[in-house]
């Protein structure tokens, strides 16, 4: 299992209600489930994965986030995820907004793009960085959105959400992944 | 692949003095249903599936007819060995409905009052009532809880319907392509095709089963228009366009020219001579009153007392019971914290999609048949 599984994990209460946010195939929500016997819940668009979640035996709602999210009550959920999705968000605030409406707590996770080697990439080739995580074009990526933890952090005060856990002044630049428990 | 040989058997209750009380208050008595079943029961009893059939559906759901060969299940490619409803692994059960006229208790069956075909005198029944019959059956086959109800349409609604008033019985239950009412674009179109039906001058008030002529007309009326509900512009499209019927140029008189229209009339009069003008009268009435909400106070009390983990499916093209409509059912057992899963079936099919689109509907049903129940 990926390390940042294991750092969502370690996050996580056990038998709390979790909702994962483009959730895949269920991977991650089974593995919460394995650990800490959480009552979970997944949103995802792909159909593929959809049937995937089914199979784990994961309740999920296929549709996308934006729209999924208005359908749940205020504090139904202990935590809601979303797991490296947040560059691909066409409303991030709405979304972390209505995520802390939702849920208790509210987990982020995102590719950080202040990352030093990403920054030297851009640096040194002059082109838009490619990664081994997002290794697309600019014309073609699903990421419409350059994040970086200090712009996050920077949100995060501007929109007054408290930070429960969240990188050091080290993680901007020596972080691959912004990790983030916020909560208002 | 084997092939499922099949015949219907009946079974009959509810005699008086102990007859069904329907939802009006009105009682009926004694009722037959006829059912298929498919596969084998296990010892524990609890591989049973129920499978609830839509309007014009029957109890013949998977296989070849014994005696008629060319009698081939309405869900065949759906239900069988080997299929998304595997029967080598489910015992599979279907009934015709309360009111239908396929060998269960409807209309045209024979009142023991008067020794006659109930006709109009047949009394009005729910959706509900339906269910309470299916359910002495299920009884009677000593089956305590099934693994899953499954229904489109309006056997989504008797799906709903088991899940809401028989919770510990039903562990599964999948509701596709339905609604927990109809919307009132819907009403209106029962409303025509019954309308179709009553002015056919052969209906003579629904007593015309010892008539010379019967009201196959309206009948054939009736299924064209329910038929251009079950499709989507771009099935229709796709599939006809403005093809012309074997003519290279308009007739320029009121002949059938196009495709479409052809199609209807062959849809229409296959029908109007293959079932019962009151069923589809009674049966879309039932429809029609179909409405969770009004039955319960909200769907949220409707939904208070389900115990089974529900996948409700929709169909992207279907306009008779939309996404929309399956998102709020959905919406109110994820607001209870009920076992939902949502999920749509991407097709141009329109609502009868549920019926050949079986890719994406199979998948997910096998696997939400084989996940561990709630």
């Amino acid at each position: 299992m990926n390390a940042l599984y294991d750092v969502i994990l370690s996050a996580v209460e056990p038998k709390t209600k979790v909702l994962d946010l483009g959730c895949g195939d269920g991977t991650l929500l089974s593995y919460l489930k394995q650990h800490k016997q959480i009552q979970d819940f997944g949103v995802e668009i792909e159909f593929e994965n959809i049937a995937s979640c089914v199979q784990k035996g994961i309740p999920v709602y296929q549709g996308n986030i934006e729209e999924a999210l208005f359908e749940f009550s205020d504090k139904a959920y202990d935590y809601v995820i979303l797991s490296q999705t947040l560059q691909e968000i066409h409303n991030p605030l709405v979304v972390i907004n209505e995520m802390l409406r939702v849920g208790k707590k509210a987990i982020v996770t995102f590719p950080n793009f202040g990352y030093w080697k990403i920054r030297a990439q851009l640096f040194f080739t002059g082109h838009s960085p490619r990664t081994k995580e997002l290794p697309f074009e600019w014309y073609n990526t699903p990421n419409i959105r350059v994040i970086t933890i200090s712009d996050f952090k920077r949100l995060c005060t501007a929109q007054g959400y408290k930070i429960l856990q969240g990188p050091n002044f080290l993680g901007n630049a020596f972080s691959q992944k912004g990790f983030f428990v916020l909560t208002v | 692949m084997t092939v499922l040989h099949t015949s219907p058997q009946h079974f009959t209750d509810f005699f008086p003095p102990n007859e069904l009380v329907l939802e009006s208050g009105q009682k009926i008595g004694p009722i037959t249903l006829q059912y298929e079943t498919y596969g084998t029961l296990n010892d524990s009893k609890s591989n049973a599936v129920l499978i609830c059939h839509a309007l014009s559906g029957d109890a013949h759901v998977s296989g070849v007819d014994l005696k008629d060969p060319t009698y081939v299940g309405w869900w065949d490619s759906f239900v069988g060995p080997g299929k998304a409803i595997d029967t080598n692994q489910f015992f599979v059960i279907c009934s015709n409905v309360l009111g239908g006229c396929k060998g269960s208790t409807g209309p045209q069956s024979i009142d023991p009052k008067t020794q006659k075909p109930y006709g109009l005198t047949f009394p009005i029944m729910t959706i509900g009532d339906m269910v309470n019959a299916q359910e002495a059956l299920i009884h009677w086959l000593g089956i305590e809880s099934l693994h899953a109800v499954i229904g489109g349409s309006m056997g989504g609604m008797q799906a709903l319907e088991w899940a809401i008033q028989f919770p510990s019985k039903v562990k599964r239950c999948i509701p596709i392509a339905t609604t927990s009412r109809l919307s009132p674009q819907a009403l209106a179109f029962d409303a025509v095709g019954r309308n179709a039906i009553i002015s056919d001058p052969n209906y003579n008030k629904g007593h015309y089963y010892d008539q010379p002529n019967q009201p196959e007309n309206g009948l054939a009326i009736a299924r064209m228009i329910g038929h251009i509900t079950y499709l989507s512009e771009e099935s229709m499209d796709y599939k006809f366009g403005r093809k012309l019927q074997k003519k290279d140029d308009y007739g320029y008189d009121f002949s059938t020219d196009f495709q479409v229209e052809s199609y209807l009339v062959y849809q229409g009069n296959k029908f109007g001579s293959r079932f019962d003008a009151n069923s589809y009268v009674y049966l879309t009435k039932a429809i029609s009153y179909f409405d969770l909400e009004k039955k319960y106070g909200s769907l949220e009390s409707a939904f208070e007392r389900i115990q089974s983990k529900m996948m409700v499916v929709s169909i992207t093209s279907d306009w008779l019971y939309t996404p929309k409509e399956s998102k709020a059912i959905v919406k109110a057992l994820m607001k209870l914290n009920k076992q939902v899963t949502y999920c749509e079936i991407n097709s141009d099919s329109g609502h009868d999609a549920f019926l050949i689109d079986h890719a994406h509907l199979g998948k997910v049903t096998r696997n939400f048949l084989m996940s561990e129940a709630s």
